[in-house]
């Protein structure tokens, strides 16, 4: 191909991070963004509950909205008893909330597009929740395979796809994640290489062509915000779901 | 043409046939969003709480096009 041609997934490379004491043990900018996200959470909760006014400011509003809302997710998913996971959603949320908003801007990396990334958080989920089954009702969790009310000639057909469904959880809930962030990332590279193409190849005419996918580019860093923020809620009541599956069987 | 050239014309045709799953989602969000439009004319003041449930299956729908798109690009970059 002739001219300057799309990389759309130069950007998701690994470079390492934090000069030469990070690249001595292979800090990478990935983990700088998540150093970055972490950071951000807590300062965010540092700053806007230091005050604990009644009346809350800003930041302090923020941090409460934040609280409320995933107190709210957990209460009315996993049930009354629901509180005692609240810790792990909420920072399920934030850390994935921030990750992918760290990803929007430029120059920064979004580190929930590597599916190595997602697929360790999902599969924590995983483990845990299949953990707090076993934990809650001990083997009898494994009636959760068996759907009540069948008739018992259809168990060995449907016990097999329950199970695969089960096991299917972190595959779809990790590559929900990851794709949906890579695609956003891609498009965007793909909408910039447009305006790249257009001026190198059509001159002054380009360069007035090129205002459209600039616009669209626009456009999609809404889209891009709306997932961002769907995403990790997304990601939080799946993980809401599966423990109320653990802690009630269905 | 050459054995090679002939493998990257089927790695393309092939990644473009991968899109194909996407006409499914669209199918699904059309349905999400009519079934939710008509939802709220009949009942305009469960709006907010409908609206929750429909993000949801939007980004649980969504993600079906994107495993087609994930398999698109497997198939062009590997």
């Amino acid at each position: 191909m002739a001219g300057p041609s799309i990389d759309a997934l130069g950007q998701f490379r690994l470079t390492t991070g934090l000069g030469p004491v990070g690249a001595s043990v292979n800090f990478t900018n990935s983990n700088e963004a998540m150093l970055g996200a972490a950071v951000i959470i807590v300062a965010l909760f540092a700053v806007g509950l230091r005050a604990g006014a009644i009346v809350p400011g800003r930041v302090q509003a923020l941090v409460e909205i934040l609280y409320e809302f995933i107190r709210s997710m957990c209460l009315d998913t996993i049930g009354e008893d629901g509180m005692r996971f609240f810790p792990l959603v909420f920072t399920l949320f934030t850390f994935i909330l921030l990750g992918n908003m760290i990803g929007l801007f430029p120059y920064f990396f979004a580190f929930t597009s590597h599916i190595a990334v997602t697929l360790t958080l999902a599969m924590f989920v995983f483990v845990f929740t299949t953990g707090v089954g076993f934990y809650t009702h001990g083997f009898k969790f494994l009636k959760f395979f068996v759907p009540p009310g069948v008739p018992g000639w259809l168990l060995p057909l449907l016990v097999p796809i329950e199970i695969i469904s089960y096991l299917s959880r972190p595959v779809s809930l990790s590559i929900r994640l990851f794709a949906n962030m890579t695609a956003g990332h891609v498009m965007w590279e793909v909408f910039a290489g447009f305006m790249i193409l257009l001026t190198a190849s059509l001159g002054v005419f380009g360069i007035i062509a090129a205002i459209i996918p600039l616009g669209l580019n626009v456009a999609l860093v809404a889209l891009e915000l709306l997932v961002a923020g769907l995403q990790a809620y997304v990601f939080a009541i799946l993980t809401c779901l599966y423990l109320h599956d653990a802690v009630h069987m269905h | 043409m050459d054995p090679a050239q002939t493998a990257l014309l089927a790695k393309d045709i092939g990644g473009g046939l991968a899109t194909i799953g996407v006409a499914g989602a669209g199918v699904g969000i059309g349905n999400l969003f009519g079934a939710f439009v008509s939802a709220v004319g009949r009942n305009p003041a469960a709006r907010d709480t409908m609206f929750r449930d429909v993000l949801l299956g939007f980004a649980l729908t969504e993600a079906v096009a994107l495993y087609a798109l994930v398999i698109a690009l497997i198939i062009l970059f590997t």
